[in-house]
């Protein structure tokens, strides 16, 4: 494999229950492409908490998965209202979902944090009223 | 645990996935709040819930479970049974709560098998 390998994925924000479509579609098509399973889990997850995330807080979004040796990249990129403080968002427990999210079964505050817990290396740009960029790598 | 055990114990009703009724599993989780399924399962197969919609399904997809327990009565709609066909996903629903499948499943032996990142 020496070209990378991309994928493109429009987030639909509208409803919530088409949140997780291409981060289902992403692991089937990392199996089909012979990726260890362990890290298909990892990136899977991963883009799917921030798949949600960007259904719940920005109207969806842009996605994008880029395979290269040894790695994987996931983009996600919104324009949300962007967020304030990085450092508290990252924090388990702290979440700005409204209540109804709770009884769907996420913003319990653990979104951002299992982004980066699964993944090599995360990485936020955000500008507030502007939007987000979410930048994670997985190693293998 | 064979997925037909869990259905006799749990005197549950198989919606999908009567060709995996045989498959054995080995750990389940309880859980209704979908990120902390994705924070700390590791190889469990069986997830039982409260929680009835889509990103149900997706979560089990997500952490390769084989199969879901809907408890407290609840009743997959068609969008949910036809995503955990597509996904392999044996989908299980019985009239037990929460505490008491998991205390039934435990005691006869479906442990709840060891936590990622604790």
């Amino acid at each position: 494999m020496s070209e990378p390998i991309k994928f493109h994925f429009d987030v639909d924000g509208d409803n919530f229950s088409s949140a997780g479509e291409a981060s289902v579609q992403v692991k089937r098509m990392l199996r089909q492409i012979g990726i260890p399973a362990d890290v298909i889990r990892r990136v899977s997850v991963a883009m799917y908490e921030g798949e949600i995330n960007m259904v719940i807080h920005a109207d969806g979004g842009d996605a994008d998965v880029v395979v290269e040796p040894g790695k994987i990249i996931i983009i996600l990129a919104d324009r949300g209202p962007g967020i304030a403080d990085i450092e508290l968002a990252m924090t388990e427990g702290y979440s700005t979902a409204p209540e109804n999210v709770r009884s769907l079964g996420f913003g319990a505050g653990m979104g951002l944090p299992n982004m980066k817990r699964y993944t090599d290396d995360m990485h936020i740009e955000s500008v507030v009223g502007e939007g987000t960029t979410v930048t994670m790598t997985v190693l293998f | 645990m064979k997925i037909s055990k869990i259905k006799e114990l749990l005197n549950a009703e198989i919606v999908c996935g009567e060709d995996m009724l045989e498959e054995d599993v080995h750990s389940a989780c309880g859980c209704d709040m979908m990120s902390d399924v994705l924070a700390y399962v590791k190889d469990q197969a069986v997830l039982l819930t409260g929680l009835c919609n889509l990103q149900v399904v997706r979560t089990a997809v997500m952490m390769d479970m084989k199969c879901i327990v809907f408890v407290r009565s609840k009743k997959p709609t068609d969008d949910i049974i036809e995503l955990a066909k597509d996904s392999g996903i044996a989908v299980l629903t019985s009239a037990e709560r929460m505490y008491s499948a998991c205390g039934i499943l435990y005691t006869n032996g479906l442990q709840s098998g060891t936590v990622a990142h604790a």
